[in-house]
């Protein structure tokens, strides 16, 4: 027998790369990546040397900070802009709190928007110092409230209450009441924007779901009404049903009764909307065994019981993804309102470029306006792969 | 047990409960739709409106400068046809451009190259993040900003841009009937040609034995499934000839400036056309030929492979004499015809404008980028997702029995990714058709945007909104029924 002894310990091969061999297995692994490669980069420099010359040379973005009032909140009367103020305290309090309740996503939304708040305060251009005195008061309150939730599960149920009387509040503190209520049609900018998206997707929701329960009914009256509805109404594109929502409800109503253009909107938006939720709720209906309506039967529940206890929450966390990629789709559908004549955040640069002094700059308005879309729905996205990550859909 | 049912009360028996529920849900919809019919009816006689389809014969009055020739004076219902050639055009042209964009960046998220991967990604994220109607306003500012007419930008002389659009050269274009009536004959051509080969394969090759062996079945198949495309074909090429030919064909108005450069006839086509059918004939008769002769004089070797495998070497053996012998009698066609054949027209300036060519207007060039850049970036996602959806031991097997990286993408990840793609394709394509409607916000005449002049002008608002969803749905109904047909086909082998 050999005595077999080992001298010198081998490391096991480092997994990591050298830069120049990460350089040669991702951009010249062989001829043609080379050439691919050598070409893309010749074809960037020419594109970034003249984006970045238009961007710093020639465009004129003093338009953008003349108008961020205008961008925001459009012509929202500046007196009244505490009311703003006063949802943005209460909602910074609620996520303040939720964040320390729920941990989590929650946590890092909440983080995130916090520091999105405290740049607005450190930023050196010159914001309106009301803007500057909201951000810090709306950072400190989620800040305070965050402490004060930490793990106060006692508190779950309120937090709940608040987040559902949100919504009421926070269109009874917009709108206003007596004499002194702002008409919707002053509301504009990013903020009627949000306001449409949260209200289409809000009020398309329970619509949606009882369409699509109508779709899967055994009752052929109520699954083909649903049909009809689904089918017509996806069949249409957005804009038409804008047009019809302002052009054509007033015709079926009944004489003199009006409706808010705003309100019209919200309804046209709502009823689309509905359509594609309905038909992403029945993508989660379908894919919950049958052995569940099966078992739910035995133990002797009802239909509506059966719905709401068994096979609507299984059905509903199986498409939370397509439903966050919904509400981003109609999120970018909102500026649809402003070709209606409301002034969202699209709608709004119409009115700055009707300014003498902001003629001619629509790249530039147009560009930012879509950093801020961008920001918004790529922040969505980015949370919704993380929601899909934490509910492990796709992985069963 | 029996018993039992029979006793229950007629109240509480669920089938009269579920008929008596279905009954008043009915009703209630009913009861709504009677409301708003009253209210509509009350609304309109107070307005003055009756509702009548009469105002359609009536003049416009107003002028559309995009796509058919359109004046003025034609009526409603032309201008309604006008605006519903519009969209059909800047929705199949840009469900083209789309496709194309869309499966380049859709490969590319996959490419090895670093590079090229971060700048699809990049792309995609971009242009799937901002919403579609402010990039169709982006393009239109950047179309606004280029030069005027005197100064427009010229490739060689042949293609130039300005602030008035984009002007292409067309290819020669005389009258519109008999040049349609080219697009239908070889429609039938086509048709006719492609059953014969479908017959006289199956006649020959069709038997039992033959269809046992996996190529000859798929051969066989694929020519069985022959008269599914040759209908098709002749379908398309007769409708797409119709919107191809300069004027209508059948003269009820005169159709021009469309999109495409239209092949024409000029006295020198019909006899190079004669050369191409020639071809098309010689190459069939080779292949014929050719497996006669490897039938009857090959070794026995030959002659003792089975038949199939037979059928097929000499179908891909005939293909390298077949496809030369074609080419060479069409290209002699062209040279023997009598003058050309074709010919290229410049556009050129005459006094302010350009004669000439074909023009793209600003809007439609605006609306087209826009929709094709917007749909192909979601496009991109849908093919890169199917190609990732096939399963990796596909393309081990395929490495393993040594095909090369084009061989392994072409015969066994896309055939199997196609199906998975399909669906959500096909969404993506309603989807640009309907988004087409966007033009209004920036002038393009589509039938979205007709139709809300001609309710601007008449106040018929609810028959021409009827019009309007009625376009719409036959054009997202018609496209799913297609699709839904083509993806039952393509999922009937394997999955």
């Amino acid at each position: 027998m050999e005595n077999l002894t080992f001298t010198q310990e081998i490391k096991p091969p480092s997994t990591k790369k050298s830069p120049l061999r990460w350089l040669k297995d991702n951009l010249f692994s062989n001829w043609y990546n080379t050439l691919l490669t050598l070409f893309t980069i010749v074809l960037l420099y020419f594109l970034f040397k003249s984006v970045f010359t238009w961007v710093f040379t020639q465009a004129q973005w003093a338009v953008i900070p003349a108008n961020l009032q205008i961008l925001s909140v459009g012509s929202y009367p500046r007196e009244h802009l505490w009311r703003v103020a006063y949802v943005i305290y209460v909602l910074a309090v609620l996520m303040g709190l939720s964040a320390g309740i729920w941990k989590g996503l929650n946590q890092q939304i909440t983080f995130a928007i916090a520091c999105i708040g405290a740049v607005i305060t450190l930023l050196p251009i010159n914001v309106n110092t009301s803007v500057r005195e909201t951000a810090v008061i709306a950072t400190t309150l989620i800040a305070v409230s965050y402490v004060l939730g930490r793990d106060r599960q006692n508190l779950k149920r309120w937090v709940i209450i608040g987040w559902v009387l949100m919504f009421p509040w926070m269109m009874f503190m917009l709108h206003g009441f007596g004499e002194n209520s702002i008409s919707t049609l002053n509301w504009g900018g990013l903020l009627l924007t949000l306001i449409l998206a949260v209200v289409g997707i809000v009020a398309c929701f329970p619509i949606g779901v009882l369409l699509a329960l109508g779709r899967r009914s055994r009752l052929p009256a109520i699954r083909w009404v649903s049909i009809v509805y689904i089918e017509v109404v996806r069949g249409m594109p957005l804009v038409t049903i804008l047009f019809m929502g302002s052009l054509m409800l007033p015709i079926f109503l009944p004489g003199g009764f009006q409706l808010d253009k705003v309100l019209r909107a919200m309804i046209a938006l709502t009823l689309f909307s509905a359509a594609y939720m309905a038909e992403n709720v029945r993508g989660g209906l379908q894919a919950v065994p049958r052995g569940q309506y099966e078992a739910a039967q035995a133990v002797g529940l009802s239909y509506p019981k059966t719905m709401t206890f068994i096979v609507l929450p299984q059905a509903l966390r199986s498409v939370i993804p397509a439903i966050v990629g919904q509400f981003i789709a109609l999120f970018k559908d909102t500026s649809l309102v402003s070709i209606i004549a409301l002034s969202e955040l699209l709608g709004v640069s119409d009115n700055i470029l009707g300014n003498p002094n902001w003629t001619g700059l629509k790249p530039e308005l147009y560009l930012f306006i879509a950093v801020i879309y961008f920001i918004f729905t790529f922040a969505m996205s980015y949370v919704s792969q993380i929601v899909e990550a934490d509910l492990g859909v796709g992985k069963h | 047990m029996a018993q039992n049912s029979t006793n229950t009360a007629f109240y509480r028996d669920i089938r009269f409960l579920k008929v008596l529920f279905q009954i008043l849900f009915l009703l209630g919809v009913a009861a709504l739709a009677g409301f708003f019919y009253a209210n509509m009816i009350k609304g309109l006689s107070d307005q003055g409106h009756p509702l009548s389809l009469s105002f359609l014969d009536n003049e416009a009055g107003f002028e559309i400068s995009e796509g058919i020739d359109f004046e003025a004076s034609d009526s409603y219902l032309k201008a309604f046809w006008v605006g519903v050639v519009n969209t059909l055009r800047v929705s199949i042209l840009g469900i083209v451009c789309a496709t194309v964009l869309g499966f380049i960046f859709g490969v590319a998220r996959l490419s090895t190259n670093w590079l090229i991967r971060s700048i699809a990604a990049v792309y995609v994220e971009i242009f799937r993040n901002v919403p579609l109607l402010l990039q169709i306003l982006f393009w239109y500012a950047i179309t606004q900003t280029l030069p005027r007419i005197a100064e427009s930008i010229s490739f060689i002389d042949t293609i130039f841009i300005n602030v008035r659009g984009i002007y292409l050269p067309t290819i020669a274009v005389s009258d519109g009937f008999s040049s349609w009536l080219w697009y239908l004959l070889s429609g039938v051509g086509l048709a006719i040609i492609i059953v014969f080969c479908f017959a006289v394969f199956r006649l020959l090759f069709g038997s039992k034995e033959v269809q046992q062996t996996y190529r000859s079945a798929f051969v066989s198949n694929t020519i069985f499934g022959a008269k599914w495309f040759a209908a098709p074909v002749f379908l398309i090429v007769a409708i797409a000839g119709w919107f191809l030919s300069p004027g209508q064909p059948l003269q009820i108005t005169n159709v021009s400036g469309i999109f495409l450069p239209t092949i024409a006839v000029s006295d020198g086509f019909s006899s190079w056309l004669w050369y191409l059918l020639a071809g098309v004939g010689l190459a069939i008769i080779f292949v014929i030929c050719f497996a006669v002769f490897r039938l009857l004089f090959g070794s026995k070797e030959v002659q003792q492979t089975d038949r199939s495998s037979f059928v097929s070497n000499t179908i891909f053996g005939a293909k390298w004499f077949a496809a030369p012998v074609f080419l060479i009698v069409a290209i002699a066609g062209w040279f023997l015809s009598q003058g050309q054949p074709l010919q290229i027209i410049r556009p050129e300036i005459q006094g302010f404008n350009f004669v000439g060519g074909i023009n793209f207007t600003p809007e439609f060039l605006a609306l087209l980028v826009g929709l094709a850049v917007y749909t192909s970036a979601y496009i991109a996602e849908v093919v890169r997702s199917g190609i990732q959806a096939v399963v990796k031991g596909q393309r081990e097997a395929a490495r393993s029995v040594g095909l090369n990286q084009v061989q392994e993408l072409i015969l066994v990840v896309i055939p199997q990714a196609i199906p998975i793609i399909v669906p959500p394709l096909t969404s993506q394509y309603l989807n640009l058709a309907k988004n087409s409607s966007l033009a209004i916000a920036i002038g393009f005449l589509d039938l979205f945007h007709v139709g809300r002049r001609m309710i601007a002008q008449t106040g018929q608002t609810i028959p021409i909104f009827g019009m309007i969803m009625v376009s719409y749905l036959i054009m997202s109904l018609t496209t799913s029924a297609l699709m839904n047909w083509y993806n039952r086909r393509i999922t009937r082998y394997g999955r």
